[in-house]
Order: C-alpha cells, then structure tokens, then sequence
C-alpha cells in the first residue's frame, strides 16, 4: 500500500514544517556501557557477552568510565550545560532484545542539556539547531525475524537473537523542535546530521559510520498550516541510516503529511519505517505519549558526579569545532570559497582530508572527488564516502598519470574497474589493455601520417603558430584510440617539425 | 556420635581454632555436618540442595595444605575447611540456584557470586543451599516452591524468613554458619525466631553481586551464625569493596572480629527507640527485652530514650518501594533465555504469550502480589503518589536516624514483634504476615547495619525472642562490641548457650529419619 502525496511545493505553499531529530551514537569503548564484555561489532553472534549483557539472575552494572567522559565531550561540542550530578533510570519493557527486560537509560537526568549547533546550509546560510539534551543509554540487542513477511516479527516463524549489541554504550542526542526552515527542511535535516556525525568522529568518541549504525537517526516530522503556532501531529520515521536518506525521509514525509492534513484525516501519530529502495516510508507501530515505561533511578547505580573541574579537564582535551577546522582546512588546501563550499555541500570533506594524508595534493584530491566521484555516488544514489573510494586507491590512479603511464580518460574507466570490484588499479590497466602508448616509434608513425594528411596545419606550426599544434595531437590520439600520452605527442610533433616548444 | 555431635554444636570459631591445633580435620568437620543434615533435614527441610562432593573436596584440600605445612598451610585463612551454608538467594557454580522459585527450578548459574567467590578464596566447604520464600519474599517461608522450612524449636512453627532456611540450618546444628541476605529483615527476623544471630551490615557493606535482586536498594547480604563472634568472622570474609557492585562502599572493613572481643560496654549510650516496642509487641517478648536493657545497664551502659515518629510509616512505604524495585528486577525471568519455559495451552504462539505463560505458571501467589503491587505503584500518574511519597518517607526515616544517633550510641529494640507463629496461621492474611516486619524495616530503608541476637524465651510460649542491636552506617563494629557483651552477659544468667535449650531433633519418635551414615 502506498501513501498518497502532495508535490513538495505545494506542501510547502500550504504548510509549515516543524522538525525534530533524535540521533543516537554508538560510542567506541574499549568495553560496554555496563559490563566488560568487548563492545565489537560484527563478531560471531553471542560470543562478545557475559553474564551482565545476558541479564542473568543476580547481576549488576557498573557504569564505564569512558563512556561517560565521551558523553561529556559530546555535550560539550554541542554547547550544552553539563549536569553536576545525574542518574540512569530504568525503563521497563518486555521485549526479546533487552534481556533484563528494561533498558537502563538516562531519563529525566540526561549528562548533558540546554546546547544549540550552528548548521550550514549550501548557500551559507547558517541556521541555529537547539538541542534538548545529550543522553546516556545501553543499544538493545539485534532481532532477525525468520520466515513471515519484511522482516518484521510479526507473521514471523521464529526469531534469533544477538547480545553482541547488548549493552552498547549510546549517546542520545535530542533536539527541541526545529521551526522556520520552511522548505530547507529537508536540507537543513540532512545538513545537521552530517554536523552531528563529524563532530563525534573528529571527537574520537564514536566510529561515526552510519553504514554501520555507528549513527543513527529518527526523524520528527509535523506540518502545521502556515501562521498556526501549534504543532501538528508528527510521525517518526526510526533509523534513516544515510544522510541522503535522511534528506529524502523529510522531503517524504511533508508530502505525505500534506496529502493526509489535505484529505481533511488527522496525521496518525506513529513510528514509520523507511524503505531505501522506495524511497518511501511505511507504518509502524502507534506511539503515543501515554506509552507507559514506568521509568525509576536505577537502584544498582549510584549517581554520576561530574565536578568542574573534570568537566574542564575535558573541555581542554577537545578537538578545533567544526567551522574551526573548515577555515583551516581551506586555507591549508588553497580553495576558493565556491570550491570550498562545494566540497562540503557534496559532503566529501573528511574524503579529501583523508586523501590528502594518503600522499594526493590538493588539488588532485578535489579533482577526484568532486569530478569523478561525487557523480557516480549521485548516480549510484549513495553518499560518496560510501561508494568504496579508498584514498590509496585515488593517490595510485594518480601516480599512474603522473607517469605517463595512463590517462585521464583511462584512468577514470579504471576507477569504474575498481569500484565493479575488478581489482587494483595496476591489475585493472593489466586486464583492460589500457597502458599508454609510450613508445614513440608507433607514435611518430601516427604523427608522419597525421602531418602528411594536414600539410597546410604544419606549415602554420612550423611557421610558429603552435596554437595549431591541437588538430594533430587531436589526430594522433584519434589514431591511438585515445591510448598516448598527449604531452608526449605533443613534444613528439615539436621535434619532426623543428620548432622549439 | 559423641564426638559428631560436639563437632556440629561447635562454634565457628571454635572449630576454626581445633582444626589449626589440627585436633580435627576439616573433613570430619565437614562430614559430621553433613551426617547432621542427613539425620534431622528430613523433618527440618533448611536445604534445597545438599553439596555434598564438593564440601567433602574443599575440606580434604584444606586438610592435605594443613598437613603439607610451609607457607600454604601458613596462609590458609582462619575460617578454612569451617563449613558454611549459602541461601539458595546467592548465584553458585556447579549448584543449581532457585531463588526458593518454579521459575528457576534446575537453573545453574554460569558465575559466582562475590560473596561465594570469597568463601572459595577462605576454602569453607559449601554444604548446599538453603531455603527461602520465593525470591526471599514473605516472613516465614512458608512461600517457598519447595515446601516450608520448620523451626528446629517446635517443628509446627515457622523459622521466619524469608532466611528461614539458612536460620533453621544453624538453629539445627547442621551448620555452623549461613548466609542470609536482608531486605526487610530476611536475617534478622529469622535470627529472632530460631534463637541465633544475624547481622545485615551497613548498605553497600558486602557485595550484592550475584544475591538475586528482590530490591536493589533494600538488599543487603550477611552472616547468620550462633554466636556474636562467628558472625564478625564471617562478616570479615565477605565484607569489602566490590568492582562489580557500583553501591558496594569503598571504605576499607573494620576489625569486627576485634570489636567483638572488646567485652565492655561501659559510657555507651544505648537509645530505646520509642516507637518499636509496647502496644502490638508480645507480653514475653517485651519481657525478655526489658531484661536485656537491665544487664546493658548494669555493664555500664547508659540507657536512653529516643524518638523516631516517622518509622510509623516505614511498613507502609517499604510496601511501596520493595514491590517497585521486585516488578522490575523479577522482570527479567520470562522463560526467554534461562530458567522454565511455559508455552500457551491454546491460542497464538506469540512471544508476549509464552512469557506470560511462563510467568503465570512460574511465579507463586506472593510474587505475583508484589509484581502486581509495584507495577502499579510505578505506573504514569501514580509513580509521584507512590514511589515518590516512599522515597520522601525514606528521607525522614533516615533523619529519624540521625537524630536518634546524636543521642545514642547504639539503638535497641526487639526483633520480632511475637515469637514464631505457627506454619499455616497467616498465610492467607498478607497484612498480618508483612507486620512481623515492622522492627526490621526501618534498618533497610535508611541503610544502617542491624544485628539480632537471642534474649531468651518468652514466657508464655517458651519460644526465643531475640534483641535488634542498630547502629549508624559504617559503625557495624559497634553491633559486634555490644552484642558480644550482651550475649555473654545473658549467656551467664542461662548457664549456657540459649539452643541447648532447644529440643533435640534425633531423640524423639521420628528418628528414622536420624542416625549417622
């Protein structure tokens, strides 16, 4: 079954979104929230837990050390207060993928409250997100539905269960709701998710790979007629897992939002699952604000102190805050504030560093990323980083120009053999047969022939109009099939013709 | 049998001190109280499980160290091959663990609890796990999946609880020593009613970790013992800060051992509190109780009166707190991944279904009661009225206690308000059973150590009453000074030990079930 919507515009011409995003971050402690169990993605499943991560009778936590100082941090790098003392709470719910059959999390305590994030928008805009809080909390484990339809549990034979994620230590972080972005909305959603997630990796807190749920994001959407000051009824559609997504989640929603408000319905308030290939969201469960998780201070912790002076010990320890490090990260690459901008709206920002450090210049890094790459990730509809561009990779294809060894041309057919999985670069040039032409005595026979089809041409070279120069090399590669070096043909035709170039 | 029988009715101590004279072994300790368990348990019913293997191991080690000598034989710790129960409350490896429940009938756990690990490290043979009220809820065991445990003083009444099991056991001489764990008087109530000694030490004072949780905040484990000393000595081997339990106190353990040796209670100031005796307390109870005020002052003691109003409030938000926590921590029991599994008789097979199957038919009626109660008393719009009320109680109760504290040393009152009840009596009456706990109580919700000790016999029943030492948190030692002088002083008047009063379990009609094997 599929939603009815409005086009963007006219949702827009007639409704004001209001916006609201929790983003939970996996932090990459040593150890779990908890317990010591290894806090390790991927592993076998249900091997890294012990007996706190399995809830077994008699068991209790001990709150990781680590995990609280990375809270902290992420508070302070988004502005908040940090709480002088907090508690965890307990939240009770039966469900397979909590063992304890409550999750312990942050409540009415959280670490850190009261922040704001300055976003940029692509036009420069810089447009002021409030956070609520930053909260402490332990990851569920995971459930694979087996059998039944989508996945879901129910309709489901039977379902497996993984306590590797158990007791993941979380940071939650909770804006208050965002008003007046209007039909930046959807730009402005995915432009804080990205600020949310470069913050915690260059903090080192958190892996930051949202591929791998290291960030995730539940997007609130509501849609108020233009000029009401209350909200509408919202829907949040959970774990959008790419930034493209999240972009598209909202965009989706305000014109499903639309169409229902529109056909004179009230917006149901519920969960919405989103579907990448689709591009659509679909129901969930109902959620209402009188769900009840009977929340109390857990009783087997004892409340974090926070004292000042740790908390400034910390402070000291940050890292340059984002806007910081963009100004210098233009200036050390020598980009104009348009080539600047356009590598943060494409979103390749951490990539270019990354191929920087790897040995590429500057400018070979922004010519890789922005020329070739970006477009196949659009094409591809993933965000670039994801596409499986390895800085190596660039810094390989661009020392094999640099040698002559292949083209430009050739070397973009090569990044497609690497991205199809063909193998390196040099095993690629291998397969493909794409070497340059380099000796020169196929190439001056190409050129004799070219000179000889084009007398009038020579002459004007000879005569020292070198500007001319270009319908031989343009010949000559033709005649290769594109496989020479034209910097070589170049000085190739210099030389027959006795011209100093 | 000469010679078992002044083996069994030995103390701790006493046993510790014949076997580095090496008079005995530590598998003959072991053995005869094993031989004691196997001749009274059939009419007694302390143990759900007996451990008999592993004891016998652990005491043969300790024996082949001591007759090996050298620095091993040197640094085996005094209570070494002294045998011990454990409340089937407590997580222990190659034992199943019940918690007195259907639900974890055949459970074993994979770790230890600290407190085992520490009897392990001191190599006291484990002789098995003793009964409880399920999930260590009720007064009097009688709650317990696996039948009530009878009191060794008259096998028709109840031994209290929800420790009966661990009282019962070393009221029986099939132990010299047990561990309890106390959430509302779970120690010390049983302790009163089968004549012996327990302690719940200050909050945070011994290790919950692996002590299956009924209330976090309430739960304490402790020693339950025959005399004031055994009980300082077992304390020293539990007590101490734990990693692995985030309320276990940092502060390094006091020489209780030490305190208990003391043996003078001259300028303390000993408080009565007001509010815990009279009106609702035994006539024999209060007497015995009175008696002992008079030996404390003749020792020197100067005995006050002191006031706590708000503990009148403190059954009622016990009744609060205790099921709050117990619905939450019991929740994890739901047949998903350990312990039984109850599938739906009829209908869909949903998980939701099969837990709640497992809960109906796993769960007895208590249980069920509290989960009930502090479900609701959590619940959105009645959590302030509740459990926010109960918290606010505990405050004041706690600043009952620092006032008394300003003006006493050490409080005193009763244990119990009656002697043991007999088996069956309030079992259908919920209310009257919680009120047993009315002394306890207050101890859990402010976090101070307690100590019970026998003060005699009532007389209208001939039953033991027994006597609630309370001091300030962290001043544990101060129940061990005065309760040692205080035992010896009513030792004194006895002529001797008060259970030597107590029937004998294997002369009587029964003994079929006696003899030693």
């Amino acid at each position: 079954m599929t939603d009815a919507t409005l086009s963007f515009e006219e949702a827009m011409e007639k409704y004001d979104p209001v916006l609201g995003f929790e983003v939970h971050v996996e932090l990459n402690t040593k150890t779990k929230m908890f317990s010591s169990a290894p806090n390790v993605f991927g592993d076998e499943p249900n091997t890294n837990v012990n007996e706190v991560d399995l809830g077994m009778p008699g068991v209790l936590p001990v709150v990781n050390r680590t995990a609280i100082e990375s809270s902290i941090k992420i508070g302070l790098a988004l502005n908040c207060k940090i709480a002088e003392t907090c508690r965890f709470a307990r939240k009770n719910y039966f469900y397979p993928d909590t063992p304890k059959n409550f999750q312990t999390s942050q409540y009415d305590e959280p670490i850190a409250y009261d922040g704001y994030l300055d976003i940029e928008l692509s036009d420069g805009t810089v447009f002021r997100v409030e956070i609520e809080r930053a909260h402490m909390e332990e990851d569920a484990g995971k459930l694979t539905h087996m059998g039944g339809a989508a996945g879901r549990i129910q309709g489901a034979d039977y379902s497996l269960v993984d306590y590797n994620r158990s007791g993941v230590p979380l940071v939650e972080i909770v804006t208050k709701p965002i008003e007046g972005a209007g039909s930046r909305a959807p730009e402005l959603a995915k432009a804080y998710v990205a600020a949310v997630r470069e913050i915690v990796k260059n903090l080192g807190v958190s892996d930051a790979k949202m591929e791998r749920g290291n960030v995730r994001c539940d997007a609130n959407v509501s849609l108020r007629p233009h000029g009401r000051e209350r909200f509408g009824i919202r829907s949040e559609t959970k774990n959008v897992n790419s930034l493209r997504a999240v972009e598209h989640a909202v965009h989706y929603e305000i014109r499903r939002h639309a169409a229902v408000l529109e056909s004179g319905e009230p917006v149901i308030q519920e969960t919405r699952h989103w579907h990448e290939d689709t591009r659509s969201t679909t129901s969930g469960r109902p959620k209402s604000d009188a769900d009840d998780y009977r929340y109390f201070p857990e009783p087997d912790l004892v409340p974090i102190v926070a004292s000042r002076e740790w908390v400034e010990e910390l402070r000291a320890t940050l890292p340059e805050p984002p806007a910081a490090r963009r100004k210098r990260l233009q200036a050390d690459w020598g980009y104009s504030d348009l080539e600047f901008r356009d590598v943060v709206n494409a979103g390749v920002m951490d990539e270019i560093e990354e191929t920087i450090a790897a040995g590429a210049t500057a400018t070979v890094a922004r010519k890789w990323w922005m020329g070739e790459i970006v477009g196949r990730a659009k094409n591809a509809d993933v965000d670039p980083g994801q596409l499986g561009v390895a800085p190596a990779t660039i810094v390989e294809l661009n020392k094999m120009v640099e040698d002559g060894k292949i083209n430009n041309k050739m070397a973009s057919e090569v990044l497609d053999g690497v991205l199809a999985g063909e193998g390196t670069p040099a095993e690629i040039v291998e397969k493909r047969g794409l070497a340059v032409v380099s000796d020169d005595g196929p190439l001056l026979e190409a050129i004799d022939a070219v000179l000889a089809a084009q007398p009038g041409v020579a002459d004007k070279i000879r005569a020292g109009k070198l500007q001319a120069i270009g319908a031989i090399v343009g010949g000559v590669m033709k005649a290769t099939r594109g496989q020479a070096d034209a910097g070589r043909v170049k000085e190739l035709i210099l030389e027959r013709l006795g011209v100093e170039g | 049998m000469t010679e078992n029988n002044e083996l069994i009715r030995s103390s701790a101590a006493a046993l510790a001190g014949k076997l580095a004279a090496r008079e005995v072994t530590a598998v003959e300790v072991t053995q005869a109280h094993l031989d004691r368990i196997a001749a009274v348990d059939g009419k007694v019913n302390a143990f759900l499980h007996v451990n008999t293997d592993e004891a016998l191991a652990v005491a043969a080690e300790v024996d082949a160290i001591r007759a090996a000598g050298g620095a091993a034989a040197e640094e085996l710790h005094a209570l070494a091959g002294v045998p011990i129960a454990v409340k089937d409350l407590i997580v222990t490896v190659g034992q199943p663990t019940t918690a007195g429940s259907k639900i974890l009938e055949g459970w074993h756990s994979p770790y230890d609890a600290t407190v085992v690990k520490r009897l392990r490290a001191a190599k006291m043979p484990i002789l098995g796990k003793t009964n409880l009220d399920e999930f260590a809820m009720g007064s009097s065991t009688e709650h317990s999946a696996f039948g009530p445990t009878h009191n060794p003083w008259d096998l028709d009444r109840i031994p209290g609880g929800s420790g009966g099991g661990s009282a019962a056991a070393v009221a029986a001489f099939e132990a010299p020593l047990a561990l309890g764990t106390d959430t509302g008087g779970s120690i010390r109530q049983p302790g009163a009613v089968t004549g012996t000694v327990g302690v719940k030490p200050t909050y945070g004072g011994v290790s919950r970790y692996g002590a299956i949780a009924m209330a976090s905040s309430l739960d304490q484990i402790g020693p339950v013992s025959r005399t004031v000393l055994d009980s300082a000595l077992l304390h020293q081997v539990i007590g101490g800060h734990d990693p692995h339990d985030s309320t276990s106190l940092p502060d390094p353990l006091e020489d209780l051992v030490a305190a208990a040796s003391v043996g003078n209670v001259h300028g303390m100031k000993i408080g009565i509190i007001k509010e815990l005796h009279g009106e609702g307390y035994q006539a024999g109870v209060e007497n015995r109780f009175n008696e002992s005020l008079e030996l404390l002052k003749d020792a020197g003691a100067e005995i006050v009166e002191v006031s706590c109003p708000n503990f009148k409030y403190a059954l009622g938000a016990y009744y609060l707190i205790m099921p709050s926590e117990a619905s939450s921590n019991l929740a994890k029991f739901d047949g998903v991944r350990f312990g039984l599994r109850v599938l739906p008789e009829d209908g869909p097979m949903t998980i939701e279904r099969v837990m709640g199957a497992t809960r109906a038919a796993g769960f007895g009626d208590e249980v069920k009661r509290r989960i009930i109660l502090g479900t609701y008393a959590l619940s959105a719009g009645y959590y302030d009225a509740y459990y926010g009320s109960a918290q606010k109680v505990r405050t004041l109760i706690q600043r009952d206690f620092d006032a008394a504290f300003a003006k006493a040393d050490v409080l005193i009152s009763p244990t119990a308000p009656t002697t043991a009840f007999k088996l069956g009596e309030k079992l259908n009456d919920p209310l009257a059973m919680y009120l047993n706990d009315v002394a306890t109580i207050p101890a859990n919700m402010a976090g101070v150590p307690g100590l019970s000790l026998p003060g005699g016999l009532a007389d209208e029943d001939g039953l033991p009453v027994g006597v609630q030492l309370l001091a300030p948190a962290r001043q544990d030692a101060r129940l061990y000074r005065v309760g040692a002088v205080l035992e010896s002083l009513l030792e004194a008047q006895w002529g001797g030990p008060l259970l030597d009063r107590a029937p004998s379990l294997t002369n009587d009609a029964v003994a079929s079930h006696g003899g030693s094997h």
